[in-house]
């Protein structure tokens, strides 16, 4: 078990603590609140530079403070109420109080009274793996011969590496988990010039990542299986280079997204997404089904768009869908193209909106940390980074095999066990 | 009377609402019953989803869940109080809900019911040395308490206490 700090405002009164308490023992998390003295809290928040009208909160701002004495405090779990427009204050300063004074990882999640499970499942597990798994996360070389999968909701993807190279990929629709990563495993051994006879004597690991990462793990008889956001991270960073110093990774997949904190390499703090539809590739498969244009040229035609509204700057305004909802932003897509509105510009909306609702609900909750690494599927759609480096004003990365980031992870830490 | 406190888990108030012979309203009992019924499963406090639910009859929707657990375990004490006293600005070690919004909307509740309720403030006038003259606001208090009338069963209980502890 790893201790880990929660630090809230009252958890306790939302009537989920018990739903906290039994996910993180399941992961192998102990959840403690920081010791501290009642007469400590206005000298902590002094230390902070921030007291507020809440007493709560204020102790919150102390335990935070009292925390950093603790040297059997390996993370930090801040919660706030969802729409708490105080305990969002915070919660931010706290985060970034304890970003400057420690390297412990920090989660940070805003609760309501009906969370799901597997939400606060997938958060905590990460952390975990932050915690008890941190030697292995900081590999930054792959050595000899493994396979990565990486089985997601919506595409699983595999590589074969060989010594820090991709020398196998496959990557296809995930139907049922078990037969497509089959099929995206034999892909990759195929390019690796692999016959699925010699697997065994050359493949010297498999690691598995991903949604069905259990299910394929078994199936697979993995060596190591591990959650997205450790693995993730680790992909972006080998595949960018970026082992040293700060990053941002942008993940968007078919059905969710991440955005993670990095430091050497390995993340520190996270934000999960999954709360709409409307901010995944999902979203955008809609959209170039509407628009009859394979989801591999949606990108293309957004640019061509967007080239267009550049050269006459000033004179016109961008299309905007009305909704990022999966059913009326689409909705509101039809209407445009019904009204004339271009196909290229009708793309560049949905790429825009997409950007606009990972920005407004993950990225502003947290701070960019350049250089900006964008993975996953949707990163090969031109038009969302042309839309995410509009809004962020910084130059967005997109490394080569960038979808692959998950599966590069997991090879790569997997020929360190 | 059933004279609700606030801050509603204040055991100075609470004792001194006893004292006057009232029945005090307090957060205790009501948290007290929640933590002791063995059909609910939810520490530490054992709020539901109920509790956030009752809330709804106070508060929006969009309200944070914290508020609405809060005003959830607060409504039944609003429901039966039939006199308040609010105390205001007093430390958090002297009894609070941790939510300066729950607070805030709490005293606005007890004001809207229209009970006797008396106001009053933990610092003295000048706003100077807290807590130094609350002997002040003590006298007060008890002042009001004592105007308000007497359950004539809460008086005699009130009354064979007293003489059993003499005794």
């Amino acid at each position: 078990m790893v201790k880990v700090a929660q630090i809230s405002c009252g958890t306790e009164y939302s009537g989920i603590q018990w739903l906290f308490n039994e996910v993180a023992a399941r992961v192998g998390i102990e959840l403690v609140y920081p010791e501290m003295e009642l007469s400590k809290v206005k000298e902590a928040c002094r230390e902070v530079g921030l007291e507020v009208e809440s007493p709560s909160l204020n102790m919150m701002i102390a335990r935070a403070v009292s925390m950093l004495d603790d040297p059997t405090v390996k993370g930090a779990l801040l919660l706030t109420c969802f729409k708490c427009a105080e305990g969002t204050i915070v919660k931010d300063t706290v985060r970034r109080f304890l970003q400057e004074r420690t390297d412990l990882p920090i989660i940070s999640y805003s609760n309501v009274e009906k969370p799901k499970e597997k939400e606060i499942y997938s958060r905590l597990e990460a952390l975990q793996t932050l915690i008890s798994r941190k030697s292995l996360l900081m590999r930054e070389k792959q050595e000899g011969t493994t396979v990565g999968v990486d089985s997601g909701s919506s595409t699983t993807k595999a590589v074969v590496m060989r010594d820090d190279e991709i020398v196998g990929r496959g990557w296809l629709p995930t139907t049922d988990p078990l037969k497509s990563a089959d099929a995206a495993v034999q892909a990759a051994l195929k390019e690796a010039g692999i016959s699925v006879s010699n697997a065994k004597s050359e493949v010297e690991a498999v690691g598995v990542t991903g949604h069905g990462r259990e299910l394929v793990g078994e199936h697979l008889n993995a060596d190591l299986s591990l959650e997205e956001v450790s693995v993730v991270s680790k992909g972006a960073a080998l595949l960018s280079g970026r082992h040293k110093g700060d990053a941002t990774v942008i993940d968007i997949g078919g059905m969710n997204n991440k955005l993670i904190l990095m430091r050497d390499g390995i993340a520190n703090t996270f934000n999960l997404g999954g709360i709409c539809g409307g901010s995944s590739g999902r979203f955008l498969e809609v959209t170039s089904h509407r628009l009859d244009v394979d989801i591999s040229e949606l990108g293309k035609l957004a640019m061509k768009s967007e080239s267009e509204g550049r050269a006459k700057k000033g004179k016109g305004e961008k299309f905007e869908l009305q909704s990022y909802c999966m059913v009326f932003g689409i909705q509101s897509l039809v209407v445009a193209l019904a009204s004339g509105v271009k196909r290229e510009d009708v793309a560049a909306a949905a790429c825009r909106s997409v950007a606009e609702q990972v920005y407004e609900n993950q990225i502003q909750e947290m701070e960019i940390r350049p250089p900006v690494i964008f993975v996953g599927g949707v990163s090969l759609v031109e038009g969302v980074k042309r839309e995410f480096e509009d809004l962020l004003g910084v130059e967005i990365l997109v490394p080569p095999n960038s979808q692959h980031a998950g599966a590069v992870g997991i090879a790569t830490i997997v020929s360190g066990v | 009377m059933k004279v609700l406190v606030y801050p509603p888990n204040s055991l100075i108030l609470s004792d001194l609402v006893e004292r006057s012979g009232h029945k005090a309203v307090v957060l205790m009992k009501e948290i007290g019953e929640h933590v002791r019924d063995a059909e609910i499963d939810a520490p530490p406090l054992n709020v539901t989803e109920k509790d956030l639910k009752r809330a709804l009859r106070y508060v929006s929707v969009e309200e944070p869940a914290g508020l609405k657990g809060r005003v959830g375990l607060l409504a039944p004490l609003l429901e039966q109080a039939e006199a308040a006293v609010i105390l205001s600005d007093a430390p958090p070690t002297f009894g609070c809900m941790g939510c300066a919004v729950a607070d805030e909307f709490f005293k606005f509740l007890i004001r809207k019911r229209g009970i006797p309720t008396l106001e009053v403030r933990y610092k003295n006038k000048c706003g100077e040395g807290e807590g130094e003259r609350f002997e002040e606001s003590v006298a007060e208090i008890m002042a009001f308490l004592e105007r308000l009338p007497r359950d004539e069963k809460e008086g005699n209980e009130r009354e064979g206490k007293d003489e059993k502890g003499e005794e």
